[in-house]
């Protein structure tokens, strides 16, 4: 049978096409195209090849920042993840209290990053903050803008309040999955309580955790607005973390081809580490 | 091993019943002796899992008492009935072995590690999954699910009772026929008081000694199959009981005779106290076909390859007989009615009859 040629069905791709060209290739290309070059203002550039990225590599600052934010991620994770299962364990399945539940988590999502920067900004201070008024008070020296261990104590705490919802609620959603008849089935068989979240609730939850864990690690990776408008990332350098540094360059100093390579290799590490997670975990349930 | 006492049980799943509609169970009151195999047999919706439920503690009562050998077991928990319970549908353990979903209930009671390997794997061998056992549980068909979940339930063997809550829908009906004989084995073996609820009569009738037929949230007759057969104590039974069920046609009482429109239908004896809406009920089988009687229109007949089924219409009702494979329909057909198969039943229940 003769095939019958027709390239009008790209057309109908054409839109997609546009659409991720301009949302994406042609900003990552700019940046692409700063990150080979320097430029000393005027709109006037220079081939500088791979001498950012080499500088980038070399330099502390970058790294220590990397660093800064792995720590922040691995501890945020640690924290609001166990929180959320446990949360999301003990919350209503039933009755009026799911809806006031589920409104009281959604609530923190909701607030803009720079709004809830802002707050605990304030609620931290230790001459006007609630916060960091009655610690003062109890005797306990708290002061996030001169003391970098207080400061990463607050960022966290923020980050925790900020985010351990997200976790809540699809934890949430995979347990209430989960049909009676496992719950029935584990009292016949006299399954302890641990038992029952080993083997029935932890299984459901699964699915579910793996996005918590990866979105919350992507966010984390770039958290920017909150510790920012928090600490600006001091003390010192003490809470400043990747994106602040890459901002920092870009527009502190303007140094654009500098910042563009820093950029590039931001991105490349978020979907290299991203991929790693995903691949980790989904091999994990795969075998299991 | 236990006598099941369930004591003038109520139940109803809203919080502040008012009328009798409002109770899924509407009064349960009936004795499992120790050691006997109970089948449950009763439409969808009449209460089977509520009434397992019961007795197994996962829901506990509005009204009345569990006792189990004398004992007031009403308030205990599940694990301290120490009872066994296989659900409607299938639960398995997805991230345990085939063998480690056998052993989850040993374990959990802290049963030494050897006499769980013993038990499992003789259950393993017994539901036919022997060489499954190192698997994940997760990748299996439904009737091996269901096989598991079974066996799970049958692998303990201190239980007080068995509950079996239609637990081989989904298996196809060779092996369906291959676990009841094994089923009876073990009760025969171990002698545990097991209850199967089942929608299929067949099942109830080959399981078990005692069929229990429950209808809207209450029993109506407790008896071995052949009473069941003969003698339904509500007309449900006999509609439900038996296939093509009893033919129940309205009548009117005079002495030891019976008025269907124009025909006079005689009697074995003359029923006691026969008020209400009367109605006389009578098994295919113990309608004759033939050339005396009464006249009847033939509408079909079945060839169900061991007997014939014939519908007809005898003074404008349908009515069911079954005649055997080689039997034929005459030309003029009539029905007589067998006495030995005539029950009487004043608004659906039966009622004897005398001399
Ligand atoms: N958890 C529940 N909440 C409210 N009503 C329920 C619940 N479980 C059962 N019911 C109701 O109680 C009645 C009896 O239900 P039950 O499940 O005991 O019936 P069943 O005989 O097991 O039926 P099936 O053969 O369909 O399994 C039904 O009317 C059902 O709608
Ligand atoms: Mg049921």
């Amino acid at each position: 049978m003769e095939k019958t040629w027709n390239n009008k069905a790209w057309f109908l791709v054409l839109p997609v096409l546009v659409l991720v060209a301009f949302s994406a290739v042609i900003p990552l290309m700019t940046v692409v195209n700063y990150s080979v070059q320097d430029t000393f203002g005027n709109n006037v550039f220079f081939w500088a090849g791979t001498e950012w990225f080499e500088e980038l590599l070399s330099s502390s600052r970058f790294w220590e920042a990397m660093v800064r934010n792995l720590i922040f991620s691995f501890i945020i994770l640690a924290i609001e993840v166990p929180l959320g299962i446990f949360i999301a364990l003990n919350m209503p399945k039933k009755g009026w209290g799911v809806p006031v539940c589920l409104v009281l988590m959604a609530l923190p999502l909701l607030i803009p990053w720079n709004v809830v920067g802002t707050i605990w900004q304030v609620f931290g201070r230790n001459d006007i903050g609630l916060l960091g008024y009655y610690v003062n008070a109890l005797g306990i020296d708290y002061n996030y803008v001169q003391d970098s261990f207080d400061a990463w104590v607050t960022v966290i705490i923020m980050d925790v309040w900020h985010w351990t919802s997200l976790v809540v609620l699809l934890c949430y959603a995979g347990l209430v999955s989960i049909p009676d008849a496992f719950y029935q089935a584990a009292k016949i068989d006299g399954a302890s309580r641990w038992a029952v979240f080993r083997y029935i609730q932890l299984p459901k939850m699964n699915r579910v955790l793996l996005i918590a864990v990866l979105l919350r690690f992507m966010d984390s990776f770039m958290i920017y607005t909150e510790p920012f408008v928090v600490t600006g990332g001091g003390p010192g350098n003490s809470t400043t973390f990747l994106s602040i540094d890459l901002v920092k360059t870009a527009l502190g100093q303007f140094d654009l081809g500098p910042a563009a390579a820093m950029s590039l290799v931001y991105f490349l590490i978020v979907l290299l580490l991203s991929w790693v997670f995903y691949t980790v975990m989904t091999n994990y349930d795969a075998e299991r | 091993m236990a006598r099941i006492d369930v004591n003038h049980i109520r139940h109803s799943y809203l919080p502040n019943p008012r009328t009798d509609a409002d109770f899924a169970l509407k009064e349960v009151h009936h004795i499992f002796e120790d050691g006997g195999a109970y089948a449950l047999l009763g439409p969808s919706g009449c209460g089977k899992t509520s009434l397992l439920n019961i007795i197994s503690g996962l829901l506990h009562p509005s009204h009345g008492r569990l006792l189990f050998d004398g004992k007031d077991v009403t308030n205990l928990s599940t694990q301290e009935r120490n009872i066994a319970q296989v659900f409607q549908f299938p639960v398995i353990y997805d991230t345990m072995t085939v063998y480690d979903n056998l052993a989850f209930p040993l374990r959990n009671r802290g049963v030494p590690e050897a006499d769980v390997d013993r038990k499992v794997r003789e259950t393993l061998e017994m539901i036919d999954l022997a060489s499954w056992a190192k698997k994940k549980a997760r990748g299996l068909t439904a009737d091996q699910k269901q096989k598991i979940s079974l066996g799970r339930g049958l692998v303990r063997s201190d239980v007080n009772a068995i509950l079996f809550d239609e637990p081989l829908t989904v298996i196809d009906p060779h092996m369906k026929w291959v676990l009841r004989s094994q089923l009876k084995q073990l009760h025969r073996r171990f002698g545990y008081t097991m209850v199967y609820v089942t929608h299929d009569q067949t099942e109830a009738l080959t399981f078990a000694d005692q069929v229990v037929v429950m209808y809207d949230g209450g029993i109506v007759q407790i008896g071995t199959p052949a009473e069941l057969f003969e003698r339904p104590r509500h007309t449900f039974v006999g509609y439900f009981i038996g296939s093509p069920g009893m033919n129940v046609m309205p009548v009117a009482i005079e002495g030891k005779t019976a008025m269907l429109g124009a025909q006079r239908i005689e009697l074995p004896g003359a029923p006691k106290a026969a008020s209400g809406a009367i109605e006389l009920g009578i098994r295919p089988e113990y309608v004759r076909l033939g050339r005396d009687g009464m006249a009847v229109q033939v509408s079909k007949i079945e060839d169900l390859g061991r007997h014939k089924v014939v519908r007809a219409k005898l003074e404008g009702r349908d009515i069911a007989a079954v005649i055997g494979e080689d039997e034929t329909v005459p030309a003029d057909p009539r029905v007589r009615f067998d006495p030995a198969g005539i029950n009487i039943y004043a608004d659906s229940w039966r009622v004897e009859m005398g001399a």
